[in-house]
């Protein structure tokens, strides 16, 4: 019972994030002149009654808050408005643009969990070993790369040279599951790699001190005095302890995770969202890019609670309620 | 002699102690940093590196290259490509419009060093004096200041930077002012903690009883104490800032062409990766030398001022640490580490 308590008040306070974020994205973007839209619209040679007949199709001369209203009943609805260019409906827009983005982040999100920890596992059990000290420079190098300067090398020293001697099998570009599973991977495995990398650097080095700091703890010598195998000392006692503060640290991760997205689909031309937010910059289409903002709201506050609910089960000494 | 006069008194020894400590820890640190090899070697990379970048307007005299200029004859080939390193006094080769590669990577430079710093100095100044008034003011301002702490710390910065592209049009103030909204909060983080643990020291005690005000205290009697964690972060901040600008640069949400960025350079090259590995490779270089150079610096100076860091991980004293962190309190890195002047400060006035 008190899981389901705990679900209503994240949820609704949950909501309350993406209505202040999607008001203040709203009043960001609308306060400002609308005549630049129209103009663009409307084409070079408009005379002033075109434009305004553009404004008044775009419901863009009505008082801000009517305006807000409207949008908001839409959102309530679930309706993210218009493009102003197509007359495509954002939703519509969006999830045609989905799936590369969410092939994207379950794979690198899977990738860079498991590279991290495991890696960092290794290390601290192997403190001081030419692994560790080999996994502690590659942390480094990770940490200051950008996302995309690891893509575009990817690109140079993987994706050309097996292009030219006839290897096609990794591609850019996006191709979906539906396509055979091999070609999908084919194609994801390099923007995979590219999103997970830095952030594993960053988990790399978390769980390793974590797991350092775990093993001197008392109760891992007394583990170890009971004669158990030492596997079972770092993984029953010792791992599921130093992942705690790993996991509190996720809930602040995702939000920089979908930083990535955005680099890490321009990179690769997958034609994601994120991508496709960052070109609807240019014609200045509003509506997509305040759908984006939203969609990104929602995806932090859930991801958040997921990471509150994992963090409860690991840890017996948080009380959810 | 009155009370308040042998108070006076010994407050004035009290600063004397705090000027030698203070001297003769920096003084210590530097002795332990020269002997960092690495340390050393990224300071010296970093010299060099501020220097190409002063020095970018000689190197255009001497090779006759301004940055912006294109030479379609000489910097292409006869398909319009890029033209490789050393050829027709191009060093490092051309870009994608036949301008010359290494003078762009120069002023390139320029762009990442001066937002690097800019944006560190604001962010260092704005999370100093947050997490200063949050520390030791404490109850509701600091509730207030904590929150939008941590709200600032989990926003995606490329969805903020996307907004004021759209808003305000992409351009250099804007790139900073993004970047320097992202670069406080850590910091201010960290300096909440510090002061926490430095407010119930004695000094600060007989600072208030003298009768200075909440502001003298928090700028004259606990900043000092926070100069040496507030410089490792910062020097371990310029790196994150030289890459948030040359991401936002790629996506095109920064520097404007032509001025040259190494993010923008890096999202032209994009279009010649079959004919011109130079064209990603050298700014991609530039770029993580740079970043390479801080983190391994900053890591150099933390280790150096603190030179237990390594061993504590083994060592009672971290032990102890982890006790106090589970007992509920912040997670505060006490003043056995990061503050090397408060504790003997403490002590000297105990002794006098």
């Amino acid at each position: 019972m008190a899981l389901i308590g705990f679900l209503i008040r994240r949820i609704l306070s949950g909501i309350v994030v993406v209505w202040l974020v999607s008001t203040a994205a709203f009043f960001l973007f609308f306060a400002r002149p609308v005549d630049t839209v129209a103009r663009q619209l409307a084409g070079r040679a408009a005379t002033p009654q075109v434009i305004s007949e553009v404004i008044r199709n775009l419901g863009l001369n009505q008082p801000i808050m009517v305006q807000y209203w409207h949008f908001l009943e839409h959102l309530v609805q679930g309706n993210l408005g218009f493009s102003y260019f197509t007359g495509e409906s954002v939703d519509t827009m969006l999830k045609q643009d989905l799936p590369p983005t969410l092939s994207l982040v379950v794979g690198g999100v899977v990738l860079w969990l498991v590279a991290g920890l495991t890696v960092g596992i290794i290390s601290a059990t192997k403190a001081r070993s030419l692994f560790d000290r080999f996994s502690n420079v590659a942390v480094l190098i990770g940490l200051s790369m950008p996302v995309f300067v690891i893509g575009e090398l990817l690109i140079l020293a993987v994706f050309v040279p097996l292009n030219q001697h006839g290897v096609h099998w990794i591609q850019t570009g996006y191709s979906g599951p539906s396509q055979g599973l091999s070609t999908w991977a084919g194609h994801m495995i390099l923007p995979w790699i590219t999103l997970a990398a830095v952030q594993a650097a960053v988990y790399t080095r978390l769980s390793r001190g974590q797991l350092l700091d775990t093993l001197g703890e008392d109760y891992i010598r007394t583990a170890r005095s009971k004669g158990l195998s030492e596997r079972r000392v770092i993984f029953r006692h010792a791992v599921r302890a130093a992942l705690t503060p790993v996991v509190s640290q996720l809930g602040v991760d995702v939000g920089q995770l979908l930083g990535g997205v955005i680099v890490v689909e321009s990179v690769f031309g997958l034609g994601g969202i994120g991508e496709v937010s960052v070109q609807a910059i240019d014609t200045d289409n509003l509506p997509v890019i305040i759908g984006f903002v939203i969609i990104a709201a929602v995806f932090v506050v859930v991801a958040n609670i997921i990471v509150d609910l994992v963090y409860a089960l690991l840890d017996p000494r948080v009380r959810i309620a | 002699m009155s009370l308040t006069g042998l108070e006076a008194a010994a407050a004035e020894v009290a600063t004397d102690a705090a000027v030698v400590e203070g001297r003769s820890q920096w003084q210590l640190t530097w002795r332990r940093l020269r002997h960092d090899k690495v340390a050393m070697a990224s300071l010296i990379v970093i010299v060099i590196i501020i220097a190409l970048a002063i020095a970018a307007p000689l190197f255009v005299a001497i090779t006759h290259h301004p940055p912006n200029t294109a030479y379609p004859n000489q910097g292409e080939t006869a398909a319009g490509n890029p033209v490789p390193p050393g050829t027709a006094g191009f060093w490092l080769g051309t870009d994608g419009t036949g301008r010359d590669l290494f003078i762009r990577i120069l002023y390139g430079a320029r762009i990442s060093l001066f937002v690097g710093f800019v944006t560190t100095a604001i962010g260092t100044l704005a999370g100093v004096a947050v997490g200063l008034i949050a520390g030791y003011f404490g109850g509701f301002v600091d509730a207030v200041l904590g929150r939008f702490t941590d709200a600032v710390l989990a926003f995606p910065y490329v969805v903020l930077a996307l907004a004021l592209a759209v808003v305000l049009g992409p351009s250099l103030p804007v790139i900073i002012g993004v970047i320097a909204f992202f670069s406080w909060a850590a910091i201010a983080r960290i300096v909440r903690g510090q002061t926490l643990s430095i407010k119930e020291k004695e000094y600060i005690e007989a600072a208030r009883s003298l009768g200075a005000g909440p502001f003298r205290i928090m700028f004259i009697d606990i900043l000092p104490n926070l100069l040496a964690p507030v410089l490792v972060l910062a020097t371990l901040y310029i790196p994150t800032a030289v890459v948030f600008e040359a991401t936002l640069s790629y996506l095109g949400l920064g520097i404007q062409p032509p001025t040259a960025s190494w993010g923008d350079i890096l999202a032209d090259a994009q279009n010649f990766y079959q004919v011109a590995w130079w064209y990603v490779v050298f700014p991609a270089a530039a770029l993580l030398i740079t970043t390479l150079a801080f983190n391994l610096l900053g890591d150099g100076i933390r280790d150096a001022m603190d030179p237990r860091t390594e061993r504590v991980l083994a060592g009672r004293r971290g032990r102890g640490q982890r006790r106090r962190r589970r007992a509920g309190r912040p997670p505060v890195i006490s003043s056995s580490s990061g503050v090397p002047g408060a504790d003997s400060l403490a002590m000297r006035a105990e002794e006098d």
